[in-house]
């Protein structure tokens, strides 16, 4: 895709919506804008309906977690336009506390999105129809794909021959996770990989 | 004809008539064993062939070793060659593969086929995860090995496990069948 139609793309929806568009950037070739909540719907219904963007699709609605932020979430909806052969990206900042207004009025498709979102990280979508969990166990708790979930979780399954159940326990590990891969790019690469301060001397 | 025999005569002619009978059904069974020859077996062995010959999963499949289960099943494997037939119901099977991921909101499930099924039954666990929780075992939503909730018979090692190593599997548990078994289990 052109990065230039899409920087203008960007720009015309800053200038039809001035203020309610915080932000519009390109990079790697992808259009992303940061909308205020407030003025999420009146976005995503202009993006869906007007006639020059026609992002009549919403393929993806998940989270992010920023742990240092104050607001610490993202929520991220992808358009899809198959008029023109564009994409978008919509993003909103919210916390743990503020809804988000639910988007399943504009695209049908959104709910279970938002349900899973929900269920990953516990933000709230104001006005969803049915806001349950979508994957995790029924009665878990918490909200795993939080940074600050331990990687573990808090509960272990065994089956009681006692109580003819399978039952719920806190877990007991024997060995703690231990990560190997000091070459991952998700945790930067680091300058010398352990063990290598031997080689030298 | 024409007079009806008296009671006497009638009971005298039917004890010649069986021992005409028993005769000859004798010399037709000595006749049909000189013939074709015969097999003596014991029951519990007779019961243990007849077991390790029908072996009919319950259809289990969690995640990506199903793949490898229904590669085991059709025409290359054909699992039908040893009695291996797939059911869809608890009730009609003997053995219970578990192909896959057993996560938490699965288990509860997982243990009420299990207890659905009539003895004797089987558990073979196949793949990583189902032996140990496999590449999942530090996950929050992962059991780490079905044997937490259920009784293993048999471990199938691999990530997947080919179909060979399932097959491989099967015949172990009929070797097992074959020698522990007993009429009761």
């Amino acid at each position: 895709m052109d990065e230039q139609a899409l920087r203008e793309l960007g720009e015309t929806l800053q200038a039809i919506f001035a203020e309610h568009v915080l932000a519009a950037a390109v990079d790697r070739g992808e259009l992303m804008v940061t909308v205020a909540p407030a003025s999420l719907i009146r976005v995503l219904s202009f993006l869906r309906d007007d006639v020059n963007f026609q992002f009549r699709q919403l393929m993806d609605v998940c989270g992010v977690d920023y742990p240092e932020r104050e607001k610490r979430f993202d929520v991220v909806y992808n358009l899809l336009s198959l008029t023109h052969n564009r994409r978008i990206r919509v993003k909103v900042m919210t916390d743990e506390h503020e809804p988000v207004p639910s988007v399943t009025g504009v695209f049908n498709s959104a709910n279970w999105w938002e349900r899973e979102t929900w269920d990953m990280y516990g933000i709230m979508f104001a006005d969803h129809p049915d806001l349950r969990r979508m994957l995790c166990d029924y009665g878990f708790e918490g909200h795993p794909l939080r940074k600050d979930f331990p990687l573990t979780g808090y509960v272990e399954v065994r089956y009681d021959n006692e109580r003819k159940r399978v039952v719920y326990e806190p877990v007991k590990l024997e060995q703690e996770f231990r990560n190997f891969d000091f070459l991952s790019p998700w945790e930067g690469i680091q300058a010398s990989l352990p063990g290598d301060e031997k080689a030298g001397s | 004809m024409g007079i009806a025999p008296t009671q006497a005569e009638m009971a005298s002619g039917e004890a010649a008539l069986e021992a005409r009978d028993v005769d000859a059904l004798w010399r037709g069974v000595t006749s049909a064993i000189e013939d074709r020859g015969f097999v003596l077996t014991q029951v519990d062995k007779l019961v243990n062939w007849a077991r390790t010959g029908s072996l009919w999963p319950m259809t289990f499949g969690l995640a990506c070793c199903a793949i490898e289960m229904m590669h085991c099943y059709v025409s290359r494997y054909d699992l039908d060659r040893f009695g291996v037939v797939p059911r869809p119901s608890p009730r009609q099977s003997d053995v219970i593969i578990v192909a896959g991921t057993l996560t938490n909101k699965m288990a509860p499930a997982f243990r009420r086929v299990y207890d659905q099924m009539a003895e004797p039954r089987y558990v073979i666990s196949m793949g990583s995860c189902a032996n140990g929780g496999g590449y999942y075992h530090y996950s929050y939503s992962v059991v780490r090995g079905c044997d937490r909730v259920v009784p293993v018979d048999i471990y199938v090692p691999g990530c997947p496990p080919t179909a060979e190593a399932l097959l491989y599997g099967i015949l172990q548990l009929q070797r097992k069948i074959k020698r522990t078994g007993t009429l009761w289990r």
